[in-house]
């Protein structure tokens, strides 16, 4: 059990704003992780296909480490919270569920989230809430070389052919406005912010924006404009794409929920 | 590696072949490695392609099918364990082509073969992987008798080879590990789980009985590799070693193995069993197992779909793009 949670100052609508924070980091990890652990074993060349599932892991091993956070909070174990909730119980932003695409999609997609993550980790290691902040410090190591994978891709295949720069600026089209998504303010935004746990969706956003739009431009991409951004993911509404991910990730463990798998 | 440009002395016939090959034998006698630059005969090293690149195939095939059923791991800790698995495997795919290249074979050529059907590779990777009790008997039986197999190989006579074999044991320890931990969760799991394991070694037992090849009697290679210190113990032997080393845990689970002939010899201390239909065997590694086009047609298909990236790769070796501020170059 952390220490925050006996600490008498923690008001109800703190820990619910604590809690509901940890599922959106949580479930925008494992869905990822699961997204690129589908091309292990198919990657476009083996050294890419080695460095993309070691990813994979580390995500999902990320996830794994905010549900233990949110079953110190009194929240069911972390298998019970990916493989038995339904898609609508889920807090992931679409970005994470959209199909893995050709490998420019899943580059792309792996650049605007891991750069996402790194500005929101960085902010996190400050946090009031110690046990998040102490985690968050532990996997900015590991982020640190999820953005350099991420750029370093992004900046090869921007400009390297024709064909690559098409596909990688179609797939930056794509996934642009679900990147927006990743920050959709949610109700607990004020308190989350008051409280010094995490800075405001749109602050980060900013910073978000700031970091991503330079490294397009050297990789000879350009964002897209006056797009909307996507929301709804973090009150439940989802795509397709996620029922399918859920269904197939849950397909074993509920032949026997009952049982240790 | 062969100078062209000099007679070549490495086939029976050719100049000088006779001495070479005496004093290549008794450095072998000696317990000596080979390495990449050093003269070998022509026969030896087409022996180690052949090896080395089927090994390395079965590698990214066998990533296949348990790669299917990543998406599908029932709880974090198998998931995780599965991923790792799968990666390790295509580790060692890249570890095997990289030590053939050094006997003049380049990646794209090995994996052109594959493609096209010409390279084989393992035969239990033209099976389905149908439930996740699949999964957990490939990665404890499977993963068993290919360790049986390499850690043998491991003590081969070519440099390279061998180093990679070390390695890759090392690693597939871990994969029986997880495999044998699946097995006991299933076996002692509820009815279900019991029925879906008990089904799955069923329809594996054949394939893994033929894993270490064909029999002795009709194996064609098995002398000249053994002559060489290639391999250091006959198809049999390792497939009597496995079952010595596996029959026992796998009836402390309470499973059964479908072959009414199987009975321990007390005589001979070995295991009598069904012979394998070796014609079988031979048809399933020529592409005609159940699962053999589906293998080859998803490695056709992420080769296809690579390919812009790999044009892209190289265009960007040859210096189309601009550096970017403040990123690390990796080469």
């Amino acid at each position: 059990m952390s220490r925050a949670l006996f600490q008498p100052k923690l008001a109800d609508d703190w820990q619910t704003a604590v809690a509901d924070l940890l599922v959106r980091l949580a479930d925008d990890e494992l869905v990822i992780g699961h997204r690129n652990s589908e091309w292990t074993g198919l990657a476009p060349i083996l050294e890419a296909d080695i460095a993309f599932s070691s990813m994979a892991q580390d995500e999902i091993g990320h996830a794994l480490a905010y549900y233990r956070l949110l079953h110190e909070l009194g929240y069911p174990d972390p298998d019970t919270m990916a493989f038995l909730r339904e898609p609508q119980d889920f807090r992931c932003a679409s970005l994470v569920s959209i199909p893995k695409g050709d490998w420019s999609v899943s580059i792309v997609r792996q650049f605007l989230y891991d750069t996402a993550e790194t500005v929101r980790l960085e902010a996190l290691c400050d946090s009031a809430y110690e046990p998040l902040a102490s985690l968050a410090r532990k996997l900015r190591t590991e982020e640190k070389y999820h953005l350099l994978h991420g750029k370093t891709w992004l900046h090869r295949l921007g400009d390297a052919t024709d064909e690559s720069h098409r596909r990688v600026q179609t797939a930056l089209d794509l996934l642009w406005p679900h990147a927006l998504g990743l920050f959709e303010p949610t109700r607990w935004d004020r308190t989350l912010a008051n409280e010094r746990i995490q800075p405001s969706e749109p602050t980060l956003a900013q910073e978000w924006r700031a970091r991503v739009e330079p490294l397009l431009t050297d990789a000879s991409l350009v964002a897209p404009e006056g797009v909307e951004p996507l929301f709804g993911g973090r009150v439940g509404r989802h795509p397709p794409s996620l029922a399918e991910l859920i269904a197939a990730m849950q397909k074993v463990f509920r032949l026997d929920p009952g049982a240790q798998w | 590696m062969v100078q062209f440009n000099q007679p070549r002395n490495d086939r029976p016939g050719d100049p000088g072949y006779e001495q070479h090959l005496a004093a290549f034998e008794a450095r072998l006698a000696r317990g000596d490695r080979v390495e990449p630059g050093d003269w070998m005969p022509n026969d030896y090293r087409h022996q180690l392609i052949r090896l080395i690149h089927v090994h390395a195939n079965s590698e990214i095939c066998g990533a296949l099918p348990e790669g299917g059923w990543i998406p599908h791991a029932p709880t974090f800790k198998r998931k995780l364990a599965l991923c790792a698995k799968v990666q390790d495997e295509v580790g060692h795919a890249q570890l095997l082509y990289r030590a053939c290249e050094t006997l003049g074979k380049s990646r794209e050529e090995m994996i052109e073969e594959l493609l096209s059907g010409k390279a084989k590779f393992s035969n239990v990777f033209h099976y389905h992987a149908q439930t996740w009790a699949d999964v957990a008997v490939i990665a404890w039986l499977i993963d068993a008798a290919a360790i049986v197999n390499q850690t043998m190989m491991a003590e081969g006579s070519y440099g390279p080879y061998a180093r990679a074999l070390k390695r890759i044991c090392y690693e597939e320890a871990f994969h029986l590990t997880h495999g044998y931990d699946m097995c006991i969760t299933l076996a002692t799991g509820s009815k279900l789980q019991r029925a879906m394991l008990q089904d799955a070694l069923n329809r594996w037992w054949t394939p893994i009985m033929m894993f270490h090849g064909p029999s002795d009697k009709e194996s064609k290679h098995t002398q000249l590799l053994m002559r060489w210190r290639i391999k250091l113990k006959t198809n049999d032997q390792q497939r009597q070693y496995f079952l010595k080393k596996y029959l026992p845990k796998i009836f402390n689970l309470g499973l059964t193995v479908p072959d009414p002939e199987l009975r321990y010899d007390e005589q001979t201390k070995e295991w009598r069993y069904t012979e394998p239909d070796w014609e079988e065997f031979k048809s399933v590694v020529n592409g005609n197992g159940p699962a053999s086009a589906l293998r080859l047609q998803a490695r056709r298909m992420a080769h296809e779909e690579g390919r812009w990236v790999r044009e892209a790769l190289a265009a960007a070796a040859s210096g189309r793009t601009v550096p970017m501020s403040g990123a690390v170059r990796v080469n």
